[in-house]
């Protein structure tokens, strides 16, 4: 069979390799080069998508397992259900609108080359991630991920990068190396042998009580940490406020959700039981996160730290649809994790052309924008209200299959949790109306309407949400099987117990 | 009294006696040849080919190894798989270092004082740098340490394990106090670095003579012998048994044994710490390894505190003090001390995984040392005159260096990285190795104090990272700092690099071998 998940993971690794070693000549066309490179990536995943068995969506497949390192256990393993297939669906369509996005943002050639290089390094590490059947290879694509990902924090965009860089490498590298230490220890606790590391080999493992739930800590904390919860969520705003609006689309819109991903294809997998036994306390951290995370954006009076929050509120969301272990909302989240894919970085990005125009992510600098750009000031409306979760545009209907489904084991999160819906409509209304409406600050200086650039890269967005939001089948249909998997794989044992 | 010449099998001895053999010979060449330069090239040249020569007849005794290994000199050396493994990853260390002690700057000035004996700053001193004198005989003592260590991996003889640790350690104590520029510094440091080198030596002697009395005994395999018997003195045998692993603590550069590192990695011309960190940590840890596993081990439990006490508190001052300096090569000295403490964890419970997962380990810290002192070699100082300097050692003055040499600071923070233990690094590799070994030995706290010592020492070498590429070079400094390109650091660097990424990615076929290394064999015969 045809290696689709090695060559989706190869292509951009090799373009990275290929804009480093560009010859002089060359390098002005670099980003027409790492667009094209995207462009192939996401064409290669369309022919994937379309010989993906949907009624099968349940399984893993393209399947491939190669001995990377058997003295260790590890191999080079691959294969997406209907889950990792949406997830890469998303990497690989936002990435070539992030490139287009800051098509304008570096006049130095050579910058330019560097940051394009590091986003196709970090697309092929989101790839390899959402297909690894391996928990070795899972945690190594995991922990590197975080060097391309440091440098384009730390190395483009304001003037405390290099401090939100640092803040989240160690963030994220304590979070790993505590992961690091449950690795090791399934090698021991697991079946051993050259494919000790297999997924499939791991789940089912009849361990001890306390041993498994140290272990589902260790995961739990680094995938919370990435996803970002409170009370581990403080890198993740000054991240956005600094790094490129980019950088931080990218960020949170796909690669925090390896969080939940993680969640739902590791601690639910290897450790039921304990996921069982710390449920209550992670739904309670989730509505705190919700709640909290919608109070604090609509303090902010920056606007990527206001998207930022939102998204620890949304975040909040998708935990409790996953602990909730109910069909529905473990649907509900998996969907939620494309849907807020879509609508935070469509979000960023936007808020990014602002900045890009007037030099400020600050609300209170903004007023009466929609009456020279009616076109900006339109869909960032449209973009917003996906963001509280509008009905007719997708989120709506992720988050409503959260709550339907997570109402009868956790109502009274759930309806804690609905009150972040009226936050939600605060913080979004009373941004718009200050930067948008009212009259036309003098002092903004000229407006500039949305570009032919900066509508090809928001409009695909809106396009799917208002898609999705009407027909949410095309995408519920590849999650409900492995969400019933996941959610059969906690509570079978538990019937059996 | 009738003394009976041993029988010596030499063929398991050749690739030692052969870097022996050349040491010696090159001693006769100083004498022999006059002239500096072409002095300067026999002796690299003879050293290259010795090492190289002495590394292919360890793979070839490798190959040809027919059961667990041999025995040699009435059971004082032993040449098995984890022996070779360890004397061939040395070699080639060797090799490496000799290229950079080999190597010189675009103005010619290499990196050795070249006359030992001048006082710093004297006329005597300037007259010889006049006179292009050169001081060649580093090479003679490289070959020397690495004879030594290659020898204090397989000796299985406390006695003679003093003699190889002599013969490694005296030529190092010279090498350090050699350098060019900041010859106080470099005397300072040899100074500090003898006389704890002589103390440590004493311990251990002294160590080797109280299990002695308690055992009658001074080969590895016997005294354990005696200690499963019972009936030996068991206050003599725990302190005796304490001193010996505190002197090879002290090599190892294990807290609280680790004082003279900072010195004399700062002191020491660049090139001889580079060798140094990699080689005299390998060939400690070898020999800690096998006295552990065939010969202390009656003694685990006994012992175990002190490993354990040694790896905690190498771990958590390392990675600590590392963090508030200043220098780089101090930093990395520090930094030395805390992989002292991840060394040292893998010792826990004695596991068999142990004896694979340390000489990678050590392999991957050793490539990543060298690499990253020779890239400290090559980051020099514009003096007034406009002339090129001494090394730029102060941290600030690598601000910016991305900028000036993306593809030295590229190398150096790949060094860094895999020191880091980033996964795609053979650091990364190394680090779950030990990390295995500790949890199969029971020593899961260790490992998360281990984590945690990792995750900060991750702080201070990402800063390095963030100055060379995330800071501008400062205003008004932009010609303060030359970029040096000398073909054979360049080379260096490029080795380096290369496997450390490949052992990074494709560690397989190292583990392999080093799997069926992971024997260590015991003979009773003495």
């Amino acid at each position: 069979m045809f290696p689709f998940l090695t060559i989706l993971v190869a292509v951009p690794v090799v373009g990275a390799v290929l804009l480093w070693a560009l010859p002089a000549s060359a390098r002005g066309r670099a980003r027409e080069i790492a667009l094209a490179i995207t462009g192939l990536e996401l064409a290669l995943f369309a022919v994937m998508a379309l010989q993906f068995d949907k009624s099968d969506a349940g399984a893993f497949q393209f399947s491939e397992v190669y001995s990377w390192i058997p003295q260790i256990g590890t191999s080079w393993a691959l294969g997406v259900n209907g889950l990792g297939l949406l997830m890469i669906a998303l990497s690989v369509i936002l990435t070539p609108l992030a490139i287009l996005a800051a098509w304008r943002e570096d006049k130095d050639e050579s910058r330019r080359r560097h940051y394009l290089a590091l986003i196709l390094l970090s697309l092929a590490f989101m790839v390899g991630i959402f297909a690894a059947r391996d928990v070795f290879l899972f945690y190594v694509l995991f922990e590197a991920m975080l060097i391309p990902l440091y440098f384009m924090i730390g190395g483009f965009g304001g003037a405390q990068r290099r401090y939100a860089a640092v803040k989240f490498l160690l963030y994220s590298l304590a979070g790993g190396l505590i992961m690091l230490v449950a690795v090791v220890a399934l090698y021991f606790v697991g079946p051993g042998g050259d494919q000790a590391f297999l997924t499939d080999n791991l789940s089912g493992l009849d361990l001890p009580v306390t041993t498994e739930r140290l272990m589902f800590l260790a995961f739990f904390l680094a995938f919370a940490i990435k996803a970002p919860m409170v009370p581990v969520h403080t890198w993740l705003p000054d991240v956005a406020e600094t790094a490129r609006a980019g950088t931080t689309a990218l960020l949170v819109a796909v690669l925090d959700k390896i969080g939940t991903f993680g969640m739902i294809t590791l601690c639910l997998t290897l450790f039921p039981e304990a996921a069982r036994w710390a449920a209550p306390v992670i739904i309670v951290l989730a509505v705190i996160s919700v709640v909290y995370g919608a109070l604090l954006a609509i303090g902010q009076r920056n606007m990527f730290r206001l998207v930022a929050f939102t998204s620890v509120s949304h975040f909040g969301v998708m935990v409790l649809g996953i602990f909730a272990f109910q069909v529905t909302s473990m649907e509900g989240a998996a969907f939620y994790m494309f849907n807020h894919g879509l609508s935070t970085g469509a979000l960023f990005l936007l808020v990014g052309f602002l900045v890009s125009r007037y030099g400020t992510a600050d609300v209170d600098a903004y007023g009466g924008l929609q009456r020279v750009m009616p076109v900006f000031a339109g869909t960032f409306l449209v973009v917003g209200l996906s963001a509280l979760s509008l009905p007719g545009l997708s989120p709506f209907v992720s988050e409503i299959m959260v709550f339907i489904g997570a109402y009868p084991v956790a109502a009274a999160a759930v309806i804690v949790s609905a009150v972040s819906v009226v936050l939600a409509a605060l913080y979004i209304l009373l941004t718009y109306k200050s930067v948008f409406t009212g009259p036309v600050r003098a002092d903004l200086g000229e407006a500039r309407e949305l570009t032919l650039r900066e509508r090809l890269v928001t409009w695909p967005l809106v396009g799917l949400m208002l898609l999705l939001g009407f027909l949410p089948g095309i995408a519920i249909d590849y999650l409900s099987a492995p969400a019933a998997d996941a959610v059969a794989q906690v509570t079978i044992e538990e019937a059996g117990a | 009294m009738n003394f009976v010449t041993p029988e010596i099998a030499w063929a398991p001895l050749a690739p030692i006696l052969i870097v022996l053999v050349a040491a010696s010979a090159a001693i006769l060449i100083e004498a022999f040849i006059r002239t500096p330069a072409t002095r300067r090239l026999v002796q690299l040249a003879v050293a290259l080919v010795a090492l190289v020569a002495a590394l292919g007849t360890a793979a070839v005794q490798w190959a040809l190894l027919d059961g667990a290994g041999t025995v040699v000199m009435d059971g004082m050396i032993t040449v098995d798989r984890q022996a070779l493994a360890w004397q061939s990853m040395i070699l080639v260390f060797g090799v490496l270092g000799m290229i950079l002690f080999a190597a010189r700057t675009r103005a010619g000035e290499e990196s050795f004082t070249p006359l030992g004996s001048t006082a710093p700053g004297s006329i005597e001193e300037t007259l010889a740098r006049r006179k292009g004198l050169q001081l060649t005989e580093v090479f003679p003592l490289g070959l020397f340490a690495v004879g030594g260590m290659m020898l204090f991996t397989s000796v299985t003889d406390y006695i003679f394990l003093f003699v190889a640790l002599e013969v490694f350690s005296l030529p190092l104590y010279i090498l350090v106090a050699l350098s060019r520029r900041r010859r106080l510094l470099s005397q300072e440091g040899a100074l500090k670095y003898f006389l704890l080198g002589a103390f440590s030596s004493a311990i251990f002697l002294f160590g080797a003579a109280l299990v002695y009395g308690a055992t009658a005994h001074t080969s590895y395999s016997a005294v354990a012998y005696a200690m499963e018997l019972g009936g030996a003195n068991d206050a003599l045998l725990v302190t005796g048994a304490v001193m010996i692993v505190a002197g090879l603590l002290f090599k190892i550069g294990a807290v609280p044994f680790h004082s003279w590192t900072p010195d004399a990695y700062q002191g020491a011309p660049t090139p001889v710490t580079a060798f140094m960190a990699a080689a005299t940590k390998a060939a400690a840890t070898a020999a800690l390894l096998r006295i552990m596993y065939t010969s202390l081990h009656p003694l685990e439990w006994e012992l175990s505190w002190l490993f354990w006490a040694a790896a905690i508190a190498s771990m958590a001052l390392g990675t600590v003090l590392a963090l508030v300096q200043t220098d780089v090569k101090r930093m990395l000295a520090y930094s030395s001390v805390a992989h002292a403490g991840f060394i040292l964890v893998a010792f826990a419970g004695l596991e068999g995984e142990a004896l694979s997962a340390l000489p990678f380990y050590l392999l991957a810290y050793g490539l990543a040392s060298i690499g990253a002192f020779a890239v400290v070699t090559q980051v020099r100082e514009r003096t007034e005159d406009g002339s090129v300097g001494a090394e730029a050692v102060r941290l600030g003055q690598w601000a910016g260096l991305g900028k000036r040499s993306p593809l030295l600071a590229g190398a150096m923070s790949l060094f860094l990285l895999s020191f880091a233990g980033i996964p795609l690094t053979a650091g990364f590799v190394g680090k779950f190795e030990a990390f295995s070994a500790a949890i199969a030995g029971g020593g899961w706290p260790l490992v998360l104090i281990a984590v945690v010592a990792s995750a900060v020492a991750a702080f201070f070498y990402v800063r390095l990272v963030v100055l060379m590429f995330l800071t501008d070079v400062p205003e008004g400094a932009e010609d303060d700092i030359a970029v040096e390109d000398s073909p054979l650091v360049r080379l260096v660097i490029w080795v380096t690099a290369v496997a450390t990424v490949l052992l990074g990615i494709l560690p397989a076929g190292a583990l392999g071998l080093l799997e069926d290394a992971a024997v260590l064999l015991v003979s009773l015969g003495a």
